[in-house]
């Protein structure tokens, strides 16, 4: 291990605590301490009902709150913390979006872009709303290497496209889109463009007022901050425009037995006791990211990501998914092995204590629109080494002679 | 590394390279789809039942190497035995799978008795388990 491996191992007890090497980093990542610090602190310090409470503690944890909701907003340069919503994750932000502005605005005969290769939380809510309105959905398909070029987006939408919604990094080619020039396309057409960022938030620096994008949707666990915090990014217009999508306390202004007034964006989309405890997590998980830096982080896994790509090619029998370009797989490299079933092979690969990922990954259609039924698939986080890059290649190339395979 | 231990030892990827019974059989008077969504696995199996005596049988389809090598030693067992031995076997191995069967019961088995530790990886017994579920669905049904 390098000097600079060993100061960031240092970060994640999990690994003298578990004898595992990790490469499940899409799923989930692992969480430093001083993530977990900081809840601690919150609940042994601050913690109150915030937003409701007339009392000096019930102001520290609403002040502690809206802190966390400030750095979301810098981290990803919003306009202001009131664009941040919070949620519990990238699939409820997602579906907040489809029913609150999809149920609005769509009507019946418009349409709603995808791409073929979302996740099923950025396609089913979609889907659904479609049915409820008489809405059709387009997709858009990459091609075999999970290249989208813009210019596909361009040549399906027309003046009834109500919304782009396309994922910034796919969760199984790694390949990031150009969501800024697809935003603009969205725009010239009227639409309005919400980017799925569950794989690209934790990878690489997303600016919202760079990319144009309404809407961005992302989930704190796979950037190193507990599960059960998400991020819904709106631009302020739009928010305000769109109804609540739960309903309940502290999301009204006024209410009567028949009628109520909602309160301002963002608590409309916030209703009953939040989670401040998550959002103060993603706070911390926020400045560990800046404290090492995106030109770490992205270096890191780039190495990493080649590193285990040329080690595949020596390997026979193994077909990468996506680019030949480990530039363009953002740490995630999903593949098959010719003959050997991906659960085999997760199994194989688990009784060497590696953690990989085998299956749809949440992308039934891409698999069917690829051909092929499932893959596995392997994903770094910076917090990786070459070690164990080194310990998966070594596992990888017994998995077929273990199953009985000559070579 | 640590050297490995898996459950994929030589018999059960042998039954799953070189299958024995992983073909359409001839005068099939039963068939069935066995299907877990989740992962994938998919299997079509075939018996030729006479007289309550399992005559042929045989499966085909895609799935993990549990999935099939379990259906392949399944038809093993119980080709040329009556339906209620099948039944019976079935039962014992659903029980090895699930829970604890004796060491007799674990010999009736004969080679199906290789997968009793797949009950340690809770996420794959529904794979060692759809040849057997589909073979008892297919024979219940028909009482």
């Amino acid at each position: 291990m390098t000097k600079e491996d060993k100061l960031i191992r240092k970060e994640f007890p999990v690994f003298e605590n578990r004898n595992v090497v990790y490469l499940d980093n899409s799923a989930t990542t692992q969480k430093p301490p001083c993530v977990l610090k900081a809840v601690e602190d919150y609940y042994e310090k601050n913690n109150a009902n915030p937003l409701r409470g007339l009392y000096e503690l019930s102001i520290a944890a609403t002040d502690a709150y809206e802190d966390a909701r400030a750095s979301v907003a810098r981290f990803i340069n919003a306009k202001e913390s009131a664009e941040i919503i919070f949620t519990r994750n990238a699939t409820e932000s997602l579906n907040l979006l489809a029913f609150s502005y999809g149920m609005k605005f769509v009507n019946e005969g418009d349409e709603i872009i995808l791409s073929v290769m979302e996740h099923h939380s950025n396609m089913l809510p979609w889907r659904q709303v479609a049915e409820m309105k008489g809405a059709k959905i387009v997709y858009l398909e990459p091609d075999q290497d999970g290249y989208l070029p813009a210019e596909r987006l361009e040549e399906k939408i027309t003046d009834r496209t109500k919304i782009v919604s396309l994922t910034q990094v796919s969760n199984v080619f790694g390949r990031e889109n150009d969501v800024k020039k697809m935003a603009a396309i969205a725009h010239a057409h009227g639409a309005v463009f919400s980017c799925d960022g569950a794989q690209s938030v934790p990878h690489m620096k997303v600016d919202v007022q760079d990319l144009d994008v309404d809407f961005l949707s992302f989930s704190g666990h796979k950037m190193y901050a507990p599960m059960g915090i998400g991020v819904l990014y709106g631009k302020k217009a739009f928010l305000e425009a769109m109804p609540p999508f739960m309903y309940g306390g502290e999301m009204i202004e006024y209410v009567t037995l028949d009628r109520a007034t909602y309160a301002e964006v963002p608590h409309k989309f916030e209703a009953g006791t939040v989670n401040v405890g998550g959002a103060i997590g993603l706070e911390a998980a926020i400045q560990f990211i800046e404290r090492f830096g995106w030109e770490t982080i992205e270096k890191r896994e780039y190495d990493l990501t080649k590193r285990m790509m040329d080690g595949m090619k020596e390997i026979p029998h193994i077909h990468i998914l996506g680019a030949e370009n480990p530039e363009d797989h953002h740490g995630i490299v999903t593949f098959q092995i010719e003959g050997v079933h991906p659960h085999d092979v997760a199994a194989i690969f688990d009784s060497y204590h590696i953690a990989v990922r085998a299956g749809h990954h949440c992308a039934q259609p891409l698999h069917k629109f690829l051909g092929v039924m499932s893959t596995t698939r392997a994903s770094l986080a910076f917090y990786n080494t070459e070690e164990e890059v080194d310990a998966f290649l070594d596992a990888l190339a017994k998995i077929r002679p273990e199953m009985g395979y000559e070579d | 590394m640590a050297g490995n231990n898996t459950f994929y030892n030589e018999i059960l990827t042998d039954h799953n390279m070189n299958p024995v019974h992983k073909h359409t059989i001839e005068g099939a008077n039963m068939e069935l789809e066995g299907v877990n969504p989740s992962c994938g696995d998919d299997i079509v199996l075939s018996l030729r039942v006479e007289d309550g005596k399992i005559v042929d049988g045989g499966y085909v389809g895609d799935g993990c190497a549990i999935s099939q090598a379990s259906a392949d030693m399944m038809l093993d067992l119980v080709i040329g035995r009556s339906v209620e031995e099948a039944e019976h076997y079935a039962d014992i191995f659903h029980r090895m799978i699930t829970d604890e069967i004796t060491e007799e019961e674990h010999e009736e088995l004969e080679e199906a008795g290789i997968l009793q530790d797949i009950r340690h990886m809770p996420a794959r017994t529904k794979c060692a388990m759809l040849g057997w579920r589909t073979m008892n669905e297919m024979l219940t049904e028909d009482e």
